[in-house]
């Protein structure tokens, strides 16, 4: 870091790139837009949950089996709980990874963040998935 | 004889009156007489001399200065009559080179173009100003730092005119409309105030930066210039413009009071839209 008058001058080979070439691909730009576009959806599907779940009639004390085997008898549930299960883990996924990115030092522990996240990602992502479509409401013990 | 021997005499004076004043190393000597209305203002500088220091330390001084003052007026003082190890960059001090980026109060300005009247503490308390070195570049000494990955970025970006065609026998013409699409990212001095305001920069060094950016933007929107699309591959990369947060210190830092978010949210545009 520190420059001494004492320390031979080098000069770099003009021309010489210091940068890796650019990639030429779009996935920072598509990242970037499903950000904003997901962060939409979120808005509406979060916050829809969090009112049918914790406020609307009697809140969260009424939540139980038979509760979620009602709502996800419609398709629709399903298909809000799959959005908002994909949107979010994608989203949040993503975030993190900018995260890993921006404040990782040294490249060693950017992959190996990076690759426990990307697994804490399909595991979560492809568990709930497997819930939201195998759900059975006449499971018994 | 007499005329040189005079003369002798009183360079024999000037010099002993000159080694008289040298208290510290390399200052000029003695204070000037403090001017009428000029109050002591505490100067709280960050140093760091690589050779002896392990890390940084503050250090204090207090410079008698007057309200019309600017900020760089206190570190002359301070390098010409208290301590003149003190080591900082400044050329034109008027706010044209760009040399005298730093931080002061804890946020980027140039040191020529803050007075010391709009720092002053209220209520009659007294005014303690603080200056660091920009952040996010290694640090030489005091306030000087290696500017040398600032300007790495900034080359990257091809900051100069590219066409392809045949050169015209006469200047490139251009309209007073297409000229004024990209006249404020022109405004640019490479001060790096905006870049070291960054806090992504001040984390990941590879980011481009606001800096490079905006002479990316100069040249990606005007007319004459035909490799728009190189520069946008360039900032469509991971160290690109997606890397920007929109925090906004670019701008608020800019002693050129370019919009220097507007400037990489508008290369944003052109890439999600392909429209230059």
């Amino acid at each position: 870091m520190a420059t001494t008058t004492d320390q031979q001058l080098v000069l770099a080979r003009p021309r010489a790139p210091r940068r890796p070439a650019a990639r030429r691909n779009n996935f920072e730009l598509y990242s970037w837009m499903f950000m904003r576009i997901s962060g939409m959806a979120l808005v509406i599907l979060v916050l829809g949950h969090l009112l049918i779940m914790n406020i609307l009639d009697g809140g969260v004390h009424r939540i139980n089996w038979g509760f979620v085997a009602g709502r996800w008898a419609s398709p629709f549930w399903r298909l809000w709980d799959l959005l908002m299960l994909w949107l979010a883990q994608l989203h949040g996924g993503n975030g993190l990874r900018t995260v890993i990115n921006d404040y990782a030092r040294k490249d060693a522990t950017r992959f190996w963040l990076k690759m426990a996240l990307y697994v804490s990602m399909v595991l979560i992502v492809s568990l709930g998935t497997l819930v939201i479509f195998t759900f059975d409401p006449n499971i018994t013990n | 004889m007499t005329a040189s021997a005079t003369s002798a005499a009183s360079a024999q004076d000037n010099t002993s009156a000159g080694q008289d004043k040298t208290n510290a190393a390399g200052s000029r000597g003695s204070q000037p007489p403090v001017p009428e209305g000029a109050i002591t203002i505490t100067v709280k500088i960050r140093r760091f001399n690589t050779e002896f220091d392990d890390e940084p330390r503050w250090e204090s001084f207090q410079v008698p200065a007057l309200p019309t003052d600017r900020v760089l007026n206190l570190l002359h003082h301070v390098k010409w009559y208290l301590d003149g190890t003190l080591t900082f960059r400044r050329s034109c001090a008027h706010g044209i080179c760009g040399s005298d980026a730093m931080r002061i109060n804890g946020v980027n300005r140039l040191a020529c173009k803050v007075l010391v009247k709009d720092l002053l503490a209220g209520g009659g308390k007294a005014t303690t100003i603080t200056i660091e070195p920009i952040k996010g570049l290694p640090v030489h000494k005091d306030l000087l730092v290696d500017m040398e990955p600032f300007f790495e970025a900034f080359r990257a970006v091809k900051p100069y005119l590219i066409n392809y065609g045949q050169e015209p026998t006469r200047e490139r013409i251009q309209s007073a409309a297409d000229r004024e699409r990209f006249d404020d990212t022109t405004k640019c001095i490479l001060c790096a105030c905006c870049t070291t305001s960054c806090p992504v920069y001040w984390t990941e060094g590879s980011y481009f930066g606001p800096a490079a950016i905006v002479n990316a933007h100069r040249f990606i929107f005007d007319s004459r210039d035909e490799a728009a699309e190189e520069r946008l591959d360039i900032l469509n990369d991971v160290d690109g413009v997606w890397r920007c947060r929109t925090t906004f210190n670019c701008t608020d830092a800019c002693p050129r009071g370019i919009q220097v978010t507007k400037a990489i949210q508008e290369v944003k545009r052109a890439l999600l839209f392909k429209r230059v």
